[in-house]
């Protein structure tokens, strides 16, 4: 503390000037959670099922053809991570349509043909293309291209099969049961069926994608439409103006001059929080809205032992200037003990949270240290600089 | 302005009708949980939650029939106004879910979903021992923190005072059956938090008139130091309360129970160390004296 004033001047403004550059403009530099900005957090577990077992390469494999799907969907920015040894994480940050999203994912997408007797002929596993159109009719269909391995296994199978049902099958429920009129040699079809042109277009794009070796089954699942991702931002904004401006007027109606320093450092620290969680490109959730917002509660206790002690001291008939040296002196101690607990219990939560959670521990944490550097640098410049002009009476 | 002034209150010697006020607060939150328990939400017993909007107005009835269509009458079904719902059921997969929405869709009117969430009860049981380790974690680190910066005494004082906010506030959930969500436990952390901020900064200002007044009383010594501390605490509490009021009223149904429990713990924190922790730290050194006493004079008579 024994820097010398004008270092310390320079410091705060550096920090400010640092945390401006990081913070704007909001909307590019903010990273949003799903819970703000819409979207789908996802965990599946890939399952033993009597026919395929989940080994190492079954789960890459699952991650490959999950990771082929969200591509397709055109997500901006997903995440597709595995977790543990048979557990898959799939992030999908701004999708409209979190729910058919997240349906297409957890799709085994098996297609076989099979015979009159239910026997299964072949699969999908050779399929080069498939792709949403019409036919004649205007009905949405969707044509399959084989490579040269599924083209022999096709023509093979609609030879023997010839006047007879070929059944296609998705996962076990028929989607067409077209009756063979010819051998197909060039390894060519067309699935035709009751599709509507969303259906087509999912069903071609599982095909596309690819079956997953393996069952999965999804253990948990949290999307948020588009329209309450904006809603929360709304009424968190809401909630943090509101809970500003009455902190602003509490303040400036008990501490009267005292009160105004403690806003201005309180609007700085707002500031330095904003800058920090950019910076960090820490993820703003709406429990991190609400660890903002309780936080500027928090960021002026500081203030108020400070200014609480000073006034002890000026009433003991001390200067104002050497009011303000044991005021600060004796307050910071108590004000790092107080937030250090803090500390401890927000990375208790760090360790512990999860997903959106996390983000209210983040921003709780970026708050207890942003409002210590404002209470006791900021607000101790000021005052320093005001005891110059012997001010002695604005704590009266 | 200066509302609490330099009145000198006596929060040591009424004490004990404090503690048995409080600790009926706490005895009837501790049998609640007992035999009711917690509503546990989705987070930690598994299950799937529906957030939907219909485009006209529709009741909760309305909707509970159509969900026993799918035996599910049983489900939590909140109304959040604005023809808003929140449907909590066990768990069920995309395909049934689709076609509860289509039915209600066909009966009811065209809707919007808004959230859907669905937690396996593998997660669930792996949460609560999260949260478990999470809280013990806390603990552990704050009886060390204080036992190094001050005295293993104040550390068991302080994890009393915050253990009693913390059971209040979960008793009163566990009263009023209010769901218990991992929101939930982050607002309890951070009352424990909180809570220790408070009794850290009347406990410091103890420490520091010990060294100075030693003629006095320990009794007196806690008193003034609760006085000294009283404007700062009372300050303190409202403008932290002030925004948790913010989010309760204006924050939205997600944030509003998260927002209550950090108010009740708020307010439970502010009164407990007032009127909790220092006076018993009275009680512990009396205690300890007593035994002292006894100590010494069992030792005579043994000679």
């Amino acid at each position: 503390m024994n820097l010398n004033k004008t270092a310390r001047i320079v410091s705060v403004f550096i920090v400010i000037a640092v945390a401006v550059i990081f913070a704007f403009p909001l909307d590019e530099k903010i990273n949003l959670g799903l819970d703000l900005q819409g979207g789908s957090h996802v965990i599946l577990e890939c399952k033993d099922s009597p026919n395929a077992l989940v080994d190492d390469d079954a789960v890459n494999r699952v991650l490959e053809v999950i990771r082929n799907r969200v591509d397709q969907l055109g997500v901006s920015e997903p995440v597709i991570q595995r977790q543990g040894s048979n557990r898959i994480l799939v992030q999908l940050p701004g999708i409209d349509d979190p729910e058919t999203a997240v349906d297409l994912i957890g799709k085994t997408a098996l297609l076989e043909f099979k015979d009159e007797e239910g026997e299964t002929l072949m699969t999908g596993a050779h399929l080069l293309n498939a792709k949403e159109t019409f036919d004649q009719f205007g009905r949405p269909i969707i044509t399959i291209e084989f490579d040269k391995t599924g083209a022999t296994e096709f023509s093979k199978a609609t030879s023997s099969n010839v006047g007879k049902v070929l059944a296609i099958t998705l996962d076990d429920k028929e989607i067409s049961a077209p009756v063979v009129q010819e051998p197909i040699l060039d390894g060519q079809a067309r699935i035709t069926g009751s599709f509507t042109v969303d259906s087509a277009k999912q069903l071609a794009l599982l095909l596309r994608s690819g079956s997953l070796p393996v069952k999965v089954e999804i253990l948990e699942n949290r999307s948020v439409g588009p329209s309450l991702g904006k809603d929360s931002i709304d009424k968190g904004i809401k909630a943090g103006l509101v809970g500003l401006i009455l902190i602003l007027v509490f303040m400036v109606v008990y501490y009267k001059k005292f009160g105004l320093i403690a806003d201005f450092a309180l609007m700085i620290c707002m500031l330095i929080i904003i800058g920090a969680l950019a910076g960090f490109k820490a993820t703003l959730t709406l429990p991190g809205i609400a660890g903002m917002i309780l936080t500027i509660g928090m960021a002026v206790d500081a203030n108020i032992l400070i200014f609480e002690r000073i006034k002890e001291e000026l009433k003991l008939g001390k200067t104002f200037r050497a009011s303000i040296d044991a005021g600060f002196n004796k307050a910071f101690r108590t004000i790092f003990d107080a937030n250090v607990t803090t500390l401890i219990a927000a990375v208790a939560l760090l360790y512990f949270g999860t997903g959106a959670i996390r983000g209210f521990a983040v921003t709780l944490s970026i708050g207890i240290l942003a409002s210590m550097f404002t209470a006791i640098v900021v607000t101790k410049i000021i005052l320093e600089l005001l005891s110059v002009k012997a001010h002695s009476k604005i704590l009266a | 302005m200066d509302f609490i002034g330099k009145r000198n209150f006596d929060f040591v010697k009424n004490r004990k009708v404090v503690y048995i006020m409080s600790a009926v607060i706490i005895l009837v939150g501790i049998i609640s949980i007992i035999f009711q328990g917690f509503n546990y939400g989705i987070d930690f017993a598994g299950g799937s939650l529906l957030q939907i909007k219909f485009d006209d107005p529709a009741s909760i009835t309305e909707v509970r029939n159509i969900l026993g269509e799918f035996d599910l009458s049983q489900s939590t079904i909140q109304d959040l106004s604005d023809n808003e719902f929140v449907i909590r059921t066990e768990k069920i997969n995309p395909e049934k879910r689709k076609e509860i929405l289509s039915v209600l869709r066909e009966n009811l009117s065209d809707l919007e979903v808004l959230r859907v969430e669905t937690v396996g009860p593998v997660i669930g049981e792996n949460l609560k021992k999260t949260a478990l380790y999470a809280i013990l974690f806390a603990f552990m680190g704050i009886i060390l923190y204080i036992t190094v910066r001050f005295e293993f005494k104040y550390s068991i004082i302080s994890i009393l005072a915050l253990s009693h906010d913390c059971l209040i506030v979960l008793g009163i959930f566990s009263l009023f059956q209010k769901e218990i969500t991992i929101s939930i436990i982050a607002a309890v952390l951070t009352i424990v938090g909180y809570s220790l901020n408070n009794t850290i900064v009347i406990l410091d200002r103890l420490r520091e008139n010990i060294k100075f007044r030693t003629r006095e009383s320990f009794g007196n010594v806690v008193n003034l130091s609760v006085n000294q501390s009283l404007s700062r605490t009372i300050n303190t509490a409202l403008t932290t309360v002030l925004p948790v009021l913010a989010i309760y009223f204006f924050g939205g149904s997600i944030l509003s129970d998260f927002a209550l429990a950090l108010f009740i713990g708020m307010v439970a924190g502010t009164y407990s160390s007032i009127f909790i922790a220092s006076p018993l730290l009275v009680d512990w050194k009396s205690i300890n004296k007593e035994r002292h006493r006894r100590i010494r004079k069992s030792t005579k008579k043994g000679k």
